[in-house]
């Protein structure tokens, strides 16, 4: 390889998001303890509006998802674009503004959520100001990377990348259309569209934040990192670019299925289903295709704590992903919908696929951001991945039981046609799934921890250095 | 259902798009050697204990 050095990489921003990423992800899971031990012990709520339940729960969410999930993507994909563009981030301090930028709409949303601001659209909850921010950092992060891509010194454009692209326009476009609102005042807005238009909007939203923002922004992840991880390329890289344009092409029409049995239409609740179904073919292609990269290494599985922290994740996407298909199937979804079952998939989801390929990345990219051969301490990732992988089959065991429990108990006729069970019954019966979910919960904050103080010890006194831009080399050019 | 109206032209709108996008890519040969591009990022040693001096 040449080692002509022109310039260096864009590290400091790199380095911004992902220690931003744990410091959000203590906050977001620690607020997530909180409303999981009010579900348990309501007294927890001290009768104090800005502690209740109902402001700490849009909280919580936004923390996880936009705050350290949100981080976890500006990072890796600041990384990963660089590296295999093999050229600095486009756009000089546009990328220092999107760290401040995206820092300060956590930070607004943290101030106004407890304060009882709020859309009252599920994941879009923060008002107008916050939202015309948020579209501000957005479409400096797509300058930024779209033209990190085009100034790429490779022809060809890696997998990864692809995937971080269909996740940032297509999150630029989701948050565009489901908040456009009427403002009417300096923090309240009334949204453009109204009743059932509006809820078809909202979910048009909320599932493909799911598709793009949680799964085709984190396959992105999984596309670099684990190949990096592994030392071996991705097993099938035909597959991977099949799986790309098949999750694309049918991603975008599952939303209804979170709304079975209302007021929608009932064959708009059927498209949502039926694309729902499809995309269990795109989601297993990649699963599988992530997992087989593996093969031939299994062995490495054994000795390398952060490879586990990958593999296991897949394993948590693949299951979530069949799960999701099958809970949107419509009687499926008569038991399972307004459950706890619902609470268990999508943790099963954002704790095992996002949470954990994220901190892998992050085990992956800290010690090279900051300089240092590895992380301080090989022992504590192994101690935090179990202690992780245990408080989420704790939590998500938990909830399905409670969910199924739940939906039978709801469901619950007798000869006469009367209900079985009032639904406080049903709360009472949910008491001994909610304790054990604050104990699955708690293990995965308590990992979270071990990870910052493992993180803060690496960097200690590091003297960060950006690595240089080496020229390609022009046999593959 | 006054909203499919906006929703349903806007994904026509984005298919097309993405079809656009992907003649592009084949097209541009971006599928040309598929197998080799896999490697690639793999011959781009990122640690920190291998980068030259400054």
């Amino acid at each position: 390889m040449s080692t002509s050095v022109s310039t260096t990489y864009n590290y400091t921003v790199v380095r911004q998001f992902a220690v931003m990423t744990v410091v959000w992800g203590i906050v977001g899971m620690l607020v997530g303890v909180i409303i999981a031990a009010q579900l348990a012990f309501p007294a927890l709520n001290f009768d104090l509006p800005w502690l209740s339940y109902g402001r700490l729960r849009p909280l919580h969410t936004n923390a996880v998802i936009f705050a350290f999930g949100g981080c976890a993507l500006f990072a890796t994909s600041y990384y990963a674009v660089q590296r295999t563009c093999q050229t600095r981030l486009f756009g000089g301090p546009l990328a220092a503004f999107t760290f401040w930028g995206w820092q300060l709409v956590i930070v607004a949303a943290a101030v106004s959520l407890p304060l009882g601001y709020t859309t009252s659209k599920e994941y879009a909850e923060l008002e107008w100001p916050i939202d015309i921010l948020i579209t501000l950092v957005w479409v400096s992060y797509a300058i930024v990377f779209f033209g990190t891509l085009a100034t790429r010194k490779v022809k060809h454009i890696y997998v990864a990348n692809w995937f971080y692209g269909a996740f940032i326009l297509t999150v630029a476009l989701l948050h565009v259309v489901n908040s456009a609102a009427i403002p009417a005042g300096p923090m309240k807005s009334y949204s453009a569209f109204a009743g059932v238009q509006d809820a078809m909007v909202q979910w048009w939203y909320g599932h493909n934040a799911v598709g793009f923002f949680l799964t085709a922004g984190f396959l992105g992840m999984m596309y670099y990192y684990v190949p990096k991880q592994i030392g071996r390329p991705v097993y099938s890289y035909r597959l991977s670019i099949v799986h790309f344009w098949a999750l694309i092409f049918t991603y975008m029409w599952a939303g209804p299925h979170h709304l079975h049995y209302t007021a929608l239409p009932d064959w708009a609740q059927s498209i949502g289903m039926a694309f729902s179904l499809i995309l269990l073919a795109p989601s297993w292609g990649g699963m599988i295709n992530g997992i087989m990269t593996l093969s031939g290494a299994w062995h490495k599985l054994r000795d390398d704590p952060i490879l586990r922290f990958m593999i296991v994740s897949l394993s948590f996407y693949g299951m979530s992903t069949f799960e999701g298909p099958m809970m949107s199937i419509k009687t499926v979804n008569a038991l399972s919908h307004y459950t706890d079952w619902t609470i268990g998939h999508v943790h099963s989801g954002a704790l095992g696929w996002v949470g954990l390929i994220s901190m892998g990345s992050l085990y992956y990219l800290i010690p090279r951001l900051f300089g240092k051969e590895k992380m301080y301490s090989i022992r504590a990732i192994e101690v935090h991945f179990w202690v992780a992988t245990i408080g989420i089959v704790l939590y998500a065991v938990s909830m399905w039981i409670s969910g199924v429990t739940q939906g039978l108990m709801w469901r619950a006729v007798e000869p006469d046609g009367t209900l079985t069970y009032s639904f406080v019954e049903s709360v009472k019966a949910s008491y001994p799934y909610y304790y054990v979910r604050l104990i699955g919960g708690l293990l995965y904050f308590t990992g979270m921890l071990i990870m910052a103080w493992n993180v803060a010890k690496t960097i200690a006194g590091a003297q960060p250095v950006d690595a240089p831009v080496l020229a390609a080399e022009p046999a593959h050019a | 259902m006054d909203i499919l109206y906006m929703l349903v032209p806007l994904s026509v709108v984005l298919v097309l798009a993405i079809v656009g996008v992907l003649a592009w890519s084949v097209w541009n040969g971006q599928f040309d050697d598929v197998e080799q591009e896999g490697e690639r990022i793999l011959e781009d040693d990122d640690s920190p204990e291998r980068r030259p001096p400054q």
